[in-house]
């Protein structure tokens, strides 16, 4: 029944709160230590092992996780809140993001004990950056189609195959790579993959080739294994039931913050260049561009605010993430036009048509990555009922 | 929510499906309908949602009275009933007893005034008043000198020139000049025009919000029975997603009338965080409204666009509700010119507020 979508009117806890006055002061000291700047952070690429070193020595990587792997047990409204004020002034989170995000669940939930012993507290610490290695020169959408394969040897397995379009490659101490060990079978396409833990500092066999963006950005990379052999450790979950592993982290992972603030910078900017009073027809723009962004906000919190109540708002999390990634990249769009008219001398004006033009062309990926609006509207459909 | 919101969600919910349905009213082809569903909305005390008990209301809570709107509103039914329940928080506000009946609210629009005399006598005319020509009574908000009184007027004793609006609803002028109100109180510290047109667009992004959700359902199950080429166009992928995307309109809508709802339940008066809170409401509320009739139509094909079809109910009153209160551009410019007022360091902290 289409009528179950529901947005509770979510309200952050005192300590969220708490929490973002603290934030908020980390951040502006680390400004003006001059660890980042938030103008020219969004034309990096984010990375940087400072940055995430004291975040994490703030307690604000892994924050939500068991303390006896170095976490905090603090509620995932908290982590919102970490996550969000970091997004909006564009700090550099890109060293620990993933692992923080969505490795560091994934091996809690399935990696056997001595790994989550190792490898956890080096996430929380800010010193270990995980890659996702999922999408092959093949197969993208149709992520079941992986062929990139793991073979079962003595003590281990062996990695052969390539992965493409992997962010953080080239800096990531880990991988969870995505690695075909049965075919297919007739009534399920989807069996046969197994999820890994792949390390990608000391493992033989395995090469990064960087993949240039369109603007000579190097973010993401081609990784290709040759006979790359992993110990039997590293194997996460079932064998051939990846497929199975996608829980409600996935709804973490799609209702985030980070899925409609991309491009936040650019209407900072406008709205710095347009003044304190501007005309009629760049109010209006301001008004509807913010009336979205606070609508879209309050959706993400409600999301997660049902998340962290127990319930299961799968549908309503692909909304956001379709939503959200849409309008973070139309946004670019919507800036140029109420830039048009801003004086060549207005002070920022030189700052925001750098950023713009950055924005402008990284636009594109918002609505690709991490599943396309496509697969997405497919995945709300199905949540409608119609598939 | 807890078990008296649900209560009270099932009692709309019931009324409307029995008394309210829009296939029966299209069917009933005249008003027939509209005295049963009133007078059972009214003895279930639905009418009085934003009226406390002791002054002859339901006694229920500023959400309740929301959530009546947006279940009413998946019924996109012609009747005054946010219309009354504004009046009732109106009239409540100054004290004054809620009668029983249908009423209306003024001013709406910005800018129109209405005045009372030491004579006790009311002037002034207002324009757009949704359902005035229908209801026995309207809450008014008036200046007498300095001070801001709220009043409860006869519609007989005003002159009332008949508009409508796109939808067919009475949007009338009304001239109140001469007119003695039946009730006259102070109003409390804070309650002004910009308050009341705050509370009616709050209603109306529930109204649309409502609505959006039965274009939805609606559109989903046509999609799911329509067959063509052989197969329910559900299953063409092009359906699916001008579903999925009305399904994220509705989301929008849904979400923002429902925060809203809840920050005026929790607040003392019409502050930054309310009109920041009912300005994106508005705006958002108003643009899904345009997006999702239209996607609504473009679903159920040649029969949606049929005097006989419900559709027409629910996307002719979504483009009239979206223009009450304030359009998205009204409040667009409003908002904007508070956030550049701010300035743009302000924007993240505004937003993040709560
Ligand atoms: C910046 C960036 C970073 C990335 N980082 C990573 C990473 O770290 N790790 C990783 O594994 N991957 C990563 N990806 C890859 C990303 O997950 C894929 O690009 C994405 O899943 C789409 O796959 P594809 O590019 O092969 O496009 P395709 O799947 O070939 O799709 C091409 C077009 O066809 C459409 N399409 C495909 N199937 C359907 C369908 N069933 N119905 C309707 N339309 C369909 C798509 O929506 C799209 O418009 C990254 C991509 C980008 C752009």
């Amino acid at each position: 029944m289409a009528s179950v979508i529901q947005f509770d009117p979510i309200q952050l806890p005192p300590e969220a709160e708490a929490l973002r006055v603290e934030v908020r002061a980390f951040l502006k000291e680390e400004i003006a230590a001059g660890t980042f700047d938030p103008q020219t952070v969004p034309m990096t690429d984010g990375f940087s092992r400072e940055f995430s070193r004291k975040v994490g020595a703030k307690g604000w990587i892994g924050m939500t996780w068991p303390k006896e792997y170095g976490g905090q047990e603090r509620s995932f409204l908290e982590r919102y809140v970490v996550t969000e004020e970091m997004r909006a002034i564009s700090a550099p989170t890109r060293a620990h993001f993933t692992a923080d995000r969505q490795s560091g669940p994934v091996l809690l939930k399935y990696a056997p004990e001595e790994i989550k012993r190792d490898v956890l507290p080096r996430i929380v610490s800010g010193d270990c950056c995980f890659c996702i290695g999922m999408s092959e020169p093949d197969t993208g959408s149709d992520l079941f189609a992986a062929k990139a394969r793991a073979v079962k040897v003595d003590g281990g397995w062996q990695l052969n195959g390539s992965k493409v379009w992997t962010t953080n490659a080239h800096h990531a101490e880990y991988m969870i790579g995505l690695f075909r060990t049965s075919p297919a079978t007739a009534d399920n396409r989807r069996h046969g993959l197994t999820q890994f833990l792949v390390d990608m500092k000391n493992t033989d066999g395995i090469t990064i080739n960087p993949i240039r963006f369109m603007n000579g950005m190097h973010d993401f990379n081609e990784v290709v294994f040759e006979d790359a052999f992993i110990t039997d450790s590293h194997l996460l979950g079932e064998v051939d039931a990846a497929w199975t592993q996608a829980t409600t982290e996935l709804a973490y992972e799609r209702s985030g913050p980070e899925r409609f603030l991309e491009t936040l910078y650019t209407l900072v900017e406008v709205i710095r260049a347009l003044g304190d009073s501007p005309d009629r027809r760049s109010a209006e723009g301001i008004g509807r561009l913010v009336a979205q962004l606070y609508t879209m906000r309050r959706m993400s919190v409600s999301v997660n605010g049902m998340l962290q109540a127990g319930k299961d708002p799968m549908l309503e999390g692909s909304i956001v993430k379709e939503l959200g990634t849409n309008w973070e990249q139309a946004l670019p769009g919507h800036v140029r036009e109420l830039a048009a008219f801003i004086d060549e001398d207005a002070g920022n004006r030189a700052t925001l048509d750098e950023l713009l033009h950055h924005a402008t062309m990284v636009a594109p990926k918002l609505t690709i990555q991490g599943g396309t609006t496509e697969i997405l509207r497919g995945i709300v459909a199905r949540g409608l009922g119609l598939r | 929510m807890d078990d008296s919101d649900r209560i009270i969600i099932d009692t709309t919910t019931r009324i409307f499906q029995d008394l309210g349905a829009p296939q029966m009213i299209v069917n009933s082809g005249d008003d027939s309908w509209k005295a049963p569903l009133w007078d059972t909305l009214e003895e279930a005390g639905l009418t009085q949602t934003w009226t406390p008990d002791d002054l002859g209301g339901a006694g229920a809570g500023i959400v309740d009275g929301f959530d009546v709107l947006r279940v009413a509103g998946e019924y996109a039914v012609s009747v005054p009933l946010a219309e009354t329940l504004l009046a009732g928080w109106l009239l409540a506000r100054g004290g004054i007893v809620v009668p029983q009946g249908a009423m209306s609210i003024a001013p709406v629009r910005s800018g129109d005034r209405i005045y009372l005399a030491d004579d006790g006598a009311l002037s002034g005319t207002v324009r757009k008043v949704p359902f005035a020509s229908a209801v026995d009574r309207i809450a008014v908000l008036a200046h007498r000198g300095d001070e801001t009184v709220v009043a409860l007027v006869d519609t007989a004793d005003c002159v009332i020139t008949a508009g409508r609006s796109l939808s067919g609803e009475p949007l009338d002028t009304v001239c109140f000049d001469g007119a003695v109100p039946e009730s006259v109180e102070p109003a409390p510290e804070g309650l002004d025009e910009a308050a009341l047109f705050q509370m009616g667009a709050a209603a109306r992004a529930s109204q649309i919000a409502g609505a959006l959700r039965g274009i939805l359902d609606m559109s989903v199950d046509y999609a799911k029975e329509r067959m063509a080429f052989g197969k329910p166009i559900g299953k063409f992928q092009a359906v699916q997603h001008m579903l999925a995307r009305l399904g994220g309109e509705t989301a929008a809508a849904i979400a923002a009338a429902g925060s809203l709802a809840d920050r005026i339940a929790r607040s003392d008066s019409f502050d930054e965080k309310v009109f920041l809170e009912v300005a994106s409401a508005k705006i958002r509320a108003g643009e899904a409204a345009g997006a999702g009739a239209g996607i609504g139509h473009q679903v159920h094909g040649a029969i949606g666009f049929t005097d006989e079809h419900v559709l027409h109910r629910y996307t002719m009153r979504l483009w009239s509700w979206r223009e009450e209160f304030g359009s998205e551009s009204v409040w667009a410019v409003r908002l904007g010119e508070m956030v550049a007022a701010r300035g743009a360091d302000e924007l993240w902290p505004m937003v993040s507020a709560q």
